[in-house]
């Protein structure tokens, strides 16, 4: 790796116990201990974090936005998913 | 703002041999308030157009720990210091935040960096002037950032997701930088006449600079067009640099301290504060190089980035055998 070509890893910060990781942002680092530590010291000077994770960006498979509609496409009119397509008379309580 | 000198190529670099189908999706998303992307399709221009402004507003987040860290061994109490200390902290870490929001548009850092310390790349020209005592630090917290934080609100708006995102972290860590500088500045105003009259002195130097942050006056910006058509600038100039006198007037009315400015008056009728001709050529002149601190802001950058080269190198270094480690242990 040159000087200037440092990986890039992508942040994930749990804010609360209970929470789950979020993504903050990224950040260049030449191995993972030194993307947690300067991601504690980029992303959390406040107590943002309980917890972090750094991901190298070149692990990261996303989906691609130009097939958004095809992709997702099956999951747009299964109506039949939501409880709002049920019929429960007001008469039945706890439904 | 830190973007001031952006909008004078946006026009010229209008959407041409792209599929205009795809414009007008792109546009009609715009005007749906919708958020785009890093991996979003984008008019070639809107792409250039944010590389250049989010990483010229890095380049000054980093270039604007240099008027503070001046003063920093010299604070006058081990608050202050501390102070002082997590405000700069704070810069680097925005500027940090804005140059991986800049490179989701597919730019390496490292030319960002090249095309800061090689003088192609601009920064914002406040910090072009030099911090010469310790009232000045106030000055610059109360002004500099107050005027930072009225162009940086309605950037949390903006249509490109990333720099959006990064501006809402910026704006809930700027807001202490502003009211350290107040309190600062309000703290000597209520001194003795010689720390009054620094308070002053230093207002004196600092508001008219600070006016000129807010870019060119809106007849003489005549290219903010496209970035206004594509959300990226919200209000114009003018718009916000008279917000930012009306907020400022009384909270320098509040500390006794007076703007230089003989026809700043308040004006009943319109419900702002009329004000005084700015000197434009003074702006044109800090802009293109010939400021107080340009040489000084520039030399300053270059030897930390000469001086860290073994520290980046070791690094690199280091991974490198720890990986050579891990391998020859696997086999």
């Amino acid at each position: 790796m040159s000087q200037t070509d440092w990986p890039l890893y992508e942040v994930f910060i749990r804010s609360r116990n209970g929470l789950s990781h979020k993504h903050a942002g990224s950040l260049h680092a030449t191995d993972a201990k030194m993307a947690l530590e300067n991601a504690r010291d980029v992303y959390t000077r406040r107590a943002e974090g309980t917890s972090i994770w750094v991901v190298p960006s070149a692990a990261i498979t996303a989906s691609d936005p130009a097939d958004k509609e095809a992709f997702f496409e099956p999951t747009a009119d299964k109506i039949y998913r939501h409880p709002t397509f049920y019929e429960v008379p007001d008469e039945v309580e706890n439904m | 703002m830190y973007t001031q000198s952006l909008n004078e190529n946006a026009a010229g670099d209008g959407p041409s041999g792209e599929d205009p189908k795809a414009l007008e999706r792109f546009q009609a998303r715009i005007d749906r308030d919708e958020k785009i992307e890093p991996n979003d399709w984008m008019p070639a221009a809107y792409r250039k157009t944010l590389v250049r402004q989010i990483s010229q507003h890095a380049h000054s987040e980093v270039i604007g720990m240099q008027p503070e860290g001046n003063w920093l061994s010299r604070s006058p109490t081990l608050k202050r210091k501390a102070v002082v200390m997590a405000k700069i902290q704070d810069e680097a870490g925005h500027g940090l935040y804005l140059y991986s929001a800049a490179e989701t548009l597919g730019v390496a850092r490292s030319e960002l960096y090249d095309q800061l310390l090689s003088g192609q790349a601009k920064y914002s020209s406040i910090f072009n002037y030099p911090s010469l005592n310790w009232a000045d630090v106030g000055a610059i917290g109360w002004l500099v950032d107050g005027a930072a934080i009225m162009n940086q609100i309605p950037l949390c708006r903006c249509s490109y997701g990333p720099y959006a995102r990064a501006m809402i972290r910026i704006c809930k860590e700027e807001s202490f930088h502003q009211r350290q500088g107040y309190e600062l500045i309000s703290t000597m105003a209520n001194g003795n006449s010689a720390q009054k009259q620094m308070a002053q002195d230093a207002l004196n130097r600092w508001w008219w600079p600070a006016l000129m942050m807010f870019g060119p006056s809106d007849k003489d910006s005549a290219h903010s067009g496209l970035s206004m058509k594509w959300k990226i600038k919200r209000f114009t100039n003018d718009e916000l640099r008279q917000k930012f006198i009306d907020a400022t007037v009384p909270q320098a009315d509040y500390i006794g301290l007076k703007m230089p400015d003989v026809d700043l008056k308040w004006n009943e009728a319109e419900g702002h504060y009329d004000y005084g001709e700015i000197d434009w050529d003074e702006f044109k002149r800090v802009l293109n190089g010939n400021g107080p601190c340009n040489v000084q802001r520039m030399k300053v950058r270059t030897e930390a980035q000469e001086n860290g080269a073994w520290v980046r190198e070791a690094a690199a270094a280091h991974a490198e055998k720890q990986r050579r480690r891990t391998l020859a242990a696997a086999e």
